[in-house]
């Protein structure tokens, strides 16, 4: 075996990760690893919170996405208790939920992964940034940029607490109402929001697809595999972000599941290998077969690509001829080339800025009729929504008064985990010969994840057991002073 | 003159922190132009052996969010505070271990049995456990150690100032960035957040009475929350009285009491200062009437602790409990 080469840590995303690609005497690509050095626990400590708290406890999970794990988290909720929202909360967490999306979603490509298509794949890693964005594109649109994440973080703020971390989902329902003010707030932004997104679209078809070279990068085998995908569709088989039921289709485009949340054991099982601390996903019928693409192999995809490749097209009419132009120049559906998630995300961007305006004229949305307060006896709930990343999986179980006793999460980003193995393996392959290497070139083998938006952070959450909530108080020696259980009297506080 | 070089990095955290320093929005393009940023991982593509190369003191601030949960962790913390002439610790985790030191209420053996093996939809015949050291295919890869404690990161390396909350605040961010460029940074240690309890500024305060007593405790489900009034006065738990002003109150305009992302107000811990408070308004002349009182806190560590359990009295699971 030859060299080693390292790239520590991999940037431009959340949470930690580090990609090893291992040469042989030829200097060519023997195999590359993308692992992932981290282990949080979130599963665990979850036992004992009361499951009401967990839309907060969760959110924590990731500070990128935290809207993702709080609405999962409340429709688990809402599933624990058997309580459906009454339409007003249903329509303010969806036009919270679509505000989350688009800001999400621009955050990626202007700040994350933009510079490698704005600034080049290849450019000074000192300009490969926001910075040298702004630079490319002129500080006009940097502040463009910069403005409408501002307002779109400012009713996100106003509807759910937090922009970071919000404070909006209970079981059956939300904590707050839309004021009549806020709702024309919000219609005035999702126009300026759709103008944007048209603009990012404008700047994305002259920098990138009007660019021989980027397209044919799309295009090249570098960044293709094929696999099958998972989304969430609405009744009429549309992408949808916040319900729905999920479908998988296969490497040929057909559906072959398509099921409720509460299904989803049977189809999704986890893999553990010894050299990362992240699992890996894969359809249960056809097995895990090792990080290899195609039809006999269970690894799947999610996130942006992925939904559009399960559904028959956009639910709002400017995104769905957007839809229809990009599978007109790949060339049809499913598209299986991984930096055309970059272009699926910003269709999603405008996706969501005409959800937030269909949705700011719902009659339903300033009523103070926002909770849902007849709830069964909780013992066990499940939620899905699609996350940025792709779908989200939140399944509590309690006891009789609503404390977690058990938690599985099935994190969007780790449903790409496996895929994104095998996407880098596959750049470092081709873009590596003959011990060739230098910083531009690992940057394209980073491209193969980044084109994901991965949040390591979140695939690192990770599960259940049973155990009693009993805390000892000790002295600096070690030595026991008092516990603290669930009875606060016995702790001597009082 | 040159500009002062800034590092910022993260340990066990959520990226909110770094989403947060993004967040000060129109300032960030004025304040990029008066820095040079050395490392941040979130944004820009800095690899650490560039930060190796950099002479021992050489950046002037590094931001450093999320408490130490690992080897990796503990090494990039260690390598920034050797190349750094000043440390924040920025955020609830960085400064008291934030959400998750509730691990400490666990073990690792827990965690990785039910993460890997136990979990319901793992699929692990094998029993495979990520390890340290890995052989596949000839190629040797590592991994971190996971420690059995997560750390706050004064536990681990020196601290200059701490920046609170669950993110800390943009305006908070700003007013940092610029006392680094202009001056105007206190005395080493402080917690860089106004000394004085939620309730100062929360707008629900005036509904306060100076006296009254609470008969019960109620959990946030259970009832529609008034979205004047204090939330103590309506039965629900808040951890205003004991947490660090200066979030904004953004959790209680959200209608949703707060969960004391800001940490403690003074030196105290946060949790035994909270139960006092709630010793004062408890309604319980009889030791089994303060039981029932007190038994509807649902989950005291998750509650008096949400932030601050690797900063707080309770220390952590006893390891013999395994």
């Amino acid at each position: 075996m030859g060299k080693t080469i390292t790239i520590d840590p991999i940037t431009r995303l959340e949470g930690h990760g580090k990609i090893d690609i291992f040469l042989n005497d030829d200097g060519n690509v023997e195999r590359a690893f993308l692992s992932v050095p981290e282990l949080r626990g979130f599963e665990k400590f979850a036992e004992g919170r009361p499951a009401e708290e967990m839309p907060q406890i969760t959110s924590r999970i990731c500070g990128v996405c935290p809207g993702a794990h709080h609405m999962a988290s409340t429709k688990a909720l809402d599933s624990l208790y058997g309580a459906d929202p009454p339409p007003a909360a249903r329509a303010i967490r969806e036009i919270y939920y679509n505000l989350h999306f688009f800001e999400d979603h621009v955050l990626h490509f202007y700040i994350l992964a933009g510079p490698d298509f704005i600034v080049g794949p290849d450019a000074p890693k000192e300009s490969r940034n926001i910075l040298g964005v702004v630079d490319k594109l002129g500080v006009e649109t940097g502040k463009k940029v910069i403005d409408i994440r501002k307002k779109a973080r400012a009713l996100i703020s106003e509807i759910a607490g937090k922009t970071i971390h919000p404070v909006l989902g209970l079981p059956g329902g939300v904590a707050k109402t839309l004021t009549e003010e806020t709702r024309k707030d919000l219609k005035k932004f999702s126009l300026e929001a759709i103008e944007f997104a048209q603009f990012t679209l404008k700047a994305f078809n002259d920098i990138v697809l009007n660019n021989r070279k980027y397209l044919d990068l799309i295009e090249s085998d570098i960044y293709y595999h094929e696999s099958y995908y998972m989304g969430m569709v609405d009744e009429k088989n549309l992408v949808n972000f916040y319900d729905g039921d999920i479908s998988v289709i296969n490497p040929s485009g057909e559906e072959i599941e398509r099921f409720r949340p509460s299904d989803y054991l049977d189809i999704i099982a986890e893999h553990v290998e010894s050299w990362s601390y992240i699992k890996y996903p894969y359809l249960r019928k056809i097995g895990w077969k090792g990080f290899i693409e195609g039809p006999d192999s269970g690894i799947y995809r999610v996130a942006p690509l992925a939904r559009l490749n399960v559904a028959k097209g956009m639910a709002t009419p400017l995104a769905n001829e957007e839809y229809g132009s990009m599978y007109n120049r790949l060339g049809g559906k499913p598209v299986h080339n991984t930096l055309a998630i970059h272009w699926a995300r910003l269709i999603e961007i405008l996706n969501s800025a005409e959800r937030i305006s269909a949705l700011s004229e719902n009659p339903h949305i300033t009523s103070p009729e926002i909770r849902n307060m007849n709830f069964n006896t909780p013992s066990e709930g499940i939620g899905i929504v699609e996350a940025p990343r792709g779908t989200l999986i939140h399944h509590y179980k309690t006891d009789q008064k609503g404390i977690i006793t058990g938690c599985n999460l099935i994190v969007a980003s780790l449903g790409n985990s496996a895929a994104m193995c095998i996407s880098i393996e596959k750049a470092a392959k081709k873009l590596i010969n003959s011990g060739k290497v230098n910083e531009g070139v690992l940057n394209m083998v980073e491209m193969a994840f980044r084109a994901y938006d991965p949040c390591l952070g979140c695939a690192t959450h990770s599960m259940p057991g049973k155990m009693p909530l009993k805390i000892y108080i000790r002295d600096r020696k070690g030595k026991e002073i008092t516990t603290l259980s669930q009875n606060l009297t016995e702790s001597g506080y009082t | 003159m040159t500009k002062p070089k800034i590092a910022i990095s993260w340990n066990s955290s959520c990226g909110g922190c770094d989403e947060s320093i993004v967040d000060i929005e129109d300032k960030i393009l004025d304040i990029a132009a008066k820095v040079e940023f050395v490392l941040w991982p979130c944004a820009m593509d800095f690899k650490y052996d560039h930060v190796r190369a950099l002479p021992d003191g050489d950046i002037t601030v590094s931001l450093i969010n999320g408490g130490i949960q690992n080897s990796h962790q503990e090494e990039i913390a260690r390598l920034i505070r050797k190349k750094s002439k000043t440390v924040v610790a920025f955020g609830a985790c960085a400064w008291l271990g934030g959400v998750p030191s509730l691990i400490n209420l666990k073990n690792k053996e827990e965690l990785f049995k039910s993460s890997y093996l136990e979990s319901i939809s793992v699929e692990n015949p094998r029993k495979t456990l990520p390890a340290i050291k890995s052989k596949v295919d000839n190629c040797t890869l590592t991994l971190p150690e996971i420690y059995d404690t997560l750390y706050k990161l004064d536990d681990i390396i020196g601290v200059d100032y701490y920046l609170p909350g669950c993110p800390p605040t943009a305006d908070l961010i700003t007013d940092l960035f610029l006392k680094l460029i202009e001056g105007g940074l206190p005395e080493k240690g402080a917690v860089l957040a106004p000394a004085r309890s939620l309730c100062i500024s929360c707008p629900r305060n005036e509904t306060k009475p100076d006296n009254f007593e609470i008969d019960e405790i109620k959990r946030i489900h259970e009832i529609i929350a008034d979205p004047e009034k204090c939330f103590l006065v309506q039965n629900l738990l808040c951890m205003g009285p004991s947490t660090r002003d200066g979030c904004g109150c953004s959790c209680i305009k959200g209608n949703m009491p707060c969960t004391g992302c800001f940490g403690p107000a003074d030196k105290s811990d946060q949790g035994a200062k909270m139960i006092g408070t709630l010793g004062s308004i408890l309604k319980g002349s009889t030791e089994s009437e303060a039981d029932r009182v007190i038994d509807g806190i649902a989950d005291p560590a998750g509650t008096f602790y949400r932030y601050s359990t690797a900063a707080s009295m309770l220390g952590r699971k006893r390891k013999e409990d395994r």
